[in-house]
């Protein structure tokens, strides 16, 4: 029972010890601390993951945490198929992340740090999925945001990375404040923050609403888009994805393991732990669909574009959440969380990948300079295509498998389902496209790099080269837990898989209304097709007729320079917001509130004491009879003020 | 009738003494007459059935605290103040601070009365001494008043040593 | 039988004189020994309570009380003689360091 609560505690207590004792006295041995607490915990994990197969659940108050009148939370851990699910993601990416970093991070002056940091990471993530009740998770959720600022702004000296740390930082502020309203309102409704009771009673709220400047407000619905709130600025959907293309001015391995693998998509499993409230509104899961769906295609379109490989992996991220999300939207939470799943892996793996190439091209991150990299890192490049097949849906890979279950889950959800199943295919589509077009420019053809750069480019350190190996296999077969019926899985309850129907405790399985195999077929068969295209053309395009993206460039300039400013979103923010609030900043609290009013108090208030007092102060003449006498006569006017009154 | 008498003679010379000791202008003098003095309190003391006070107001007050002062006073050379002026000028105006306390306080005794008597009566303090008597309560009941005394005491001796010590210059 | 109030009378008495000492007297020595007769004053009255109201209690509060002035005339004439030290006076009028 007892041996859980080590999961989020060995981090914990790695990250203490190296913060504390990492600047004089651990130093570059730091991952001596950090690796082996987090590849405990992966043990553990392993062993939880176990006992839930088992049939075990788990819901246990560690602590009392707070205790306010009415107001009870306490520090406790639910274990059931969905936490297992999370912790082994982050486990095995944490742990492997770690071990990287070990080469990756060699010899860099933050060494301790780092470790330190990516640690507190682990914990923070996996206190915010063990979570049983809504606070605590909103702890956890505070909590990987702040690692996640501390780690892209781990380079600190430069300006970029700080500037991003805090980008992140303040956009994810939107998102936490309506997932902080909503844990609020939560609470207010229904008087408890735990989950078993929240997600057992949410029911009988249904229907009441709240009046809200005039109009009536469904209140689940208001519960469900505030909590929604919160993932859109920690999955970085729109319109708050701005921080994540920004956020990788980090380390690699950090973007691989915060910003792909997990603190991202904590905002997928936030909507899946909710799925009893998101599912009681259909306005809501309206919603999550369509915002997941155009976020999907939004980030997919400018990630053909972009030069930068860590970018073009991150726009990928912000589209693979907003197949997520998607699949969330559409009630398929199961699909979501299985894509999450998948997802970690080969999204790990490109990452790591990229940092590899990265690491031998000494920090060059646009891929029009590389090519040919294949020949000089072999590892890198065959566990980089297996990743890209993964994310691309080649059947037999991982991605495929839940991919395809997300789009036939989309498919089969009804009309908003089909609208959002188009979005989901042409993604497929570009996901192929511009996944394999980093693999023919970076690794194919001729190495465009300057001479000094190709004197030195090598293969990674084992260090680097070992989680390579691990992920890939992970990409490849994480998804065969989760065969579909229709390719000879296991078949679970109601058509759905074996790790749908693993999951459906938790998050209820879609009810999907009735349709031929042949459709199914069809379904897979089109996003099969798709993705072979989007190969293909990426082959055509960068491999056979490198002139042809230039042409197509200069053809359709229009589109090609919204594309590559990222549809001015950035630029919109700077004019709706940035702007604004600098031009209050300097005109009215600079001239106004503060200049005027604020200082007028500040200085007024002891300019009018000093004042007051230069003419006291003469009082104080330095004779202790003058002070003796004032003291007796005092005494006498108290005698005689209690004898005759 | 002899003791009236004999409070009324303490009373006397008590009151005698005090105003003599705060208007001689040779220091000296002045806590040679206190030592007097405090010999009468003493005896007062005595008469109240306190004699383990009585005690400590000798062994103390005029065995400790005055050898103190005659210490320092010997310590000081204080030749000027024989001839210089010993009140402040504004002297009269601490005349009428007292007399006004001291209106005061006696009007406030004059209406004074007692409230219910307790059991530390004579024919105990008799029975068990009067040392062995209050002894029993300090020990008991103000046992820590009495710890905390003490450590006000080791206060005192280490804070005069360390204020009338000489300045190592470093 | 003595009255209670020619305790408090005497006590009264000497209290004042000294509290007349202490607001009257330039040379610093005095006002310690004025405060002597202060807290002597005061000791009167607690052991003549204490023996009225046959109750120990006053006559602990006195033991108290000479115990403070023992630890208080330390410290006070070790200031006394630091200050006579550095300034060459014993004349409070004469030390007006504190003035504002």
């Amino acid at each position: 029972m007892e041996l859980y609560t080590l999961i989020p505690v060995l981090p914990l207590a790695a990250f203490w010890i190296n913060i504390l004792f990492g600047r004089h006295y651990i130093k570059d041995n730091a991952h001596w601390i950090s690796v082996p607490a987090v590849v405990a915990s992966w043990v553990i994990a392993l062993i939880t993951l176990s006992d839930v197969l088992g049939g075990k659940v788990f819901n246990q108050d560690i602590y009392q945490w707070i205790v306010s009148d009415g107001f009870k939370v306490s520090v406790g851990f639910l274990v059931d198929p969905l936490t297992a699910v999370m912790l082994i993601v982050v486990t095995t990416v944490s742990s492997l992340v770690h071990i990287y970093s070990v080469g990756y991070m060699h010899k860099d002056p933050g060494y301790y740090r780092f470790f330190a940091y990516l640690s507190l990471f682990t914990f923070s993530m996996l206190m915010l999925v063990m979570a049983n009740n809504f606070l605590q998770m909103y702890f956890g959720w505070e909590a990987v945001g702040l690692c996640s600022y501390f780690l892209i702004g781990f380079w600190y000296q430069k300006k970029s990375a700080s500037d991003a740390a805090k980008k992140a930082f303040i956009v994810n502020r939107f998102g936490d404040f309506g997932f902080g309203l909503g844990v609020i309102l939560i609470f207010l409704t229904l008087g408890t923050l735990h989950y078993a009771p929240v997600f057992g009673s949410i029911g009988s709220v249904a229907g009441q609403t709240l009046n809200i400047l005039g109009t009536e407000v469904d209140l689940i619905t208001l519960i469900a888009l505030l909590l929604f709130c919160g993932a859109v600025g920690k999955s970085a959907q729109i319109p708050l994805h701005v921080w994540l293309p920004d956020a990788m001015e980090g380390p690699t391995p950090v973007s691989a393991l915060i910003h792909a693998a997990t603190m991202v998509t904590a905002g997928v499993f936030m909507v899946a732990r909710c799925a009893p409230i998101f599912s009681l509104s259909p306005t809501t899961m309206a919603v999550v669909a369509v915002v997941g769906g155009v976020t999907a295609i939004f980030a997919g379109t400018i990630a053909l574009v972009q030069n930068d490989i860590k970018r073009i992996i991150a726009y990928s991220t912000v589209s693979q959440l907003g197949y997520m999300f998607l699949a969330c939207g559409v009630g398929a939470f199961g699909a979501g969380i299985f894509h999450l799943y998948t997802h970690a892996f080969f999204k790990a793996l490109l990452f790591l990948g990229a940092g590899s190439v990265m690491h031998a091209m000494s920090g060059e991150v646009n891929i029009q300079k590389m090519g040919g990299l294949k020949k000089y890192m072999p590892w890198t490049y065959w566990t980089f295509l297996l990743a890209s097949l993964s994310i691309a849906g080649i059947p037999g890979f991982a991605g495929f498998f839940s991919k395809d279950e997300i789009l036939w889950q989309a498919y089969a959800a009804g009309p908003l389902g089909k609208f959002v199943w188009v979005l989901g295919a042409i993604t497929a589509l570009l996901t192929a496209f511009y996944s394999f077009r980093i693999i023919y420019l970076a690794f194919h053809g001729k190495f465009r790099g300057t001479e000094e750069q190709k004197h030195h480019l090598h293969e990674s350190p084992k260090s680097m080269t070992l989680p390579l190996v691990l992920l890939a296999v992970g990409a490849v077969a994480a998804g065969w837990v989760g065969i579909p019926p229709l390719l000879g899985g296991t078949i679970g309850i109601e058509h759905s898989d074996k790790f749908g129907a693993f999951l459906a405790p938790v998050v209820g399985h879609p009810h999907a209304s009735v349709h031929t195999h042949a459709e199914e077929w069809a379904v897979m068969g089109l996003s099969v097709l798709l993705a072979i295209s989007g190969i293909l053309a990426a082959r055509y395009c960068y491999l056979k007729n490198p002139e042809l993206p230039v042409k197509i460039g200069e053809k359709f300039k229009f589109a090609y320079r919204v594309l590559w400013n990222k549809y001015y979103v950035d630029e919109l923010y700077d004019c709706i917001i940035v702007k604004p609030t600098f031009w209050v900043a300097r005109n009215i609290i600079v001239g106004i509130t503060d200049g005027k009013i604020i200082e007028g108090v500040v200085n007024g208030v002891p300019a009018a004491i000093g004042r007051f007092s230069e003419s006291f102060r003469k009082i104080q003449t330095g004779f202790t009879h003058h002070y003796a006498m004032v003291m007796a006569f005092g005494l006498l006017a108290i005698a005689i003020a209690v004898f005759f009154f | 009738m002899l003791p009236e008498l004999f409070f009324y003679y303490n009373a006397t010379v008590i009151t005698v003494l005090s105003a003599l000791v705060v208007t001689r202008s040779n220091p000296v003098h002045s806590i040679m007459l206190m030592l007097v003095m405090f010999f009468h309190i003493a005896a007062l003391y005595l008469f109240l059935n306190a004699e383990f006070l009585a005690a400590i107001q000798i062994i103390v007050y005029a065995g400790a605290i005055l050898v103190l002062f005659l210490f320092v006073v010997l310590l000081l050379n204080l030749k000027k103040e024989l001839v210089t002026q010993i009140f402040i000028v504004r002297w009269p105006l601490g005349l009428v601070a007292m007399a006004g306390l001291l209106v005061l306080m006696f009007a406030g005794i004059k209406s004074f009365t007692l409230g219910p008597t307790g059991d530390f009566t004579i024919e105990k303090i008799a029975g068990e001494t009067h040392t062995a008597a209050i002894g029993t309560v300090l020990f008991t009941e103000y046992i820590v008043p009495f710890e905390v005394a003490s450590l006000v005491l080791l206060i005192a001796i280490i804070g005069a040593i360390v204020l009338a010590k000489k300045q190592i210059k470093t | 039988m003595v009255e209670l109030q020619w305790y408090l009378y005497l006590s009264a008495a000497v209290f004042t004189i000294g509290v007349f000492g202490f607001l009257t007297r330039r040379n610093i020595i005095f006002m310690f020994i004025s405060i002597e007769l202060m807290l002597n004053g005061v000791n009167i009255s607690l052991v003549s309570f204490s023996h009225y109201l046959q109750d120990p209690r006053g006559q602990i509060l006195a033991f108290f009380v000479i115990t403070v002035a023992a630890a208080e005339a330390a410290i006070g004439l070790a200031i006394i003689i630091s200050v006579f030290r550095n300034k060459e006076t014993v004349y409070v009028d004469e030390m007006t360091e504190t003035k504002g």
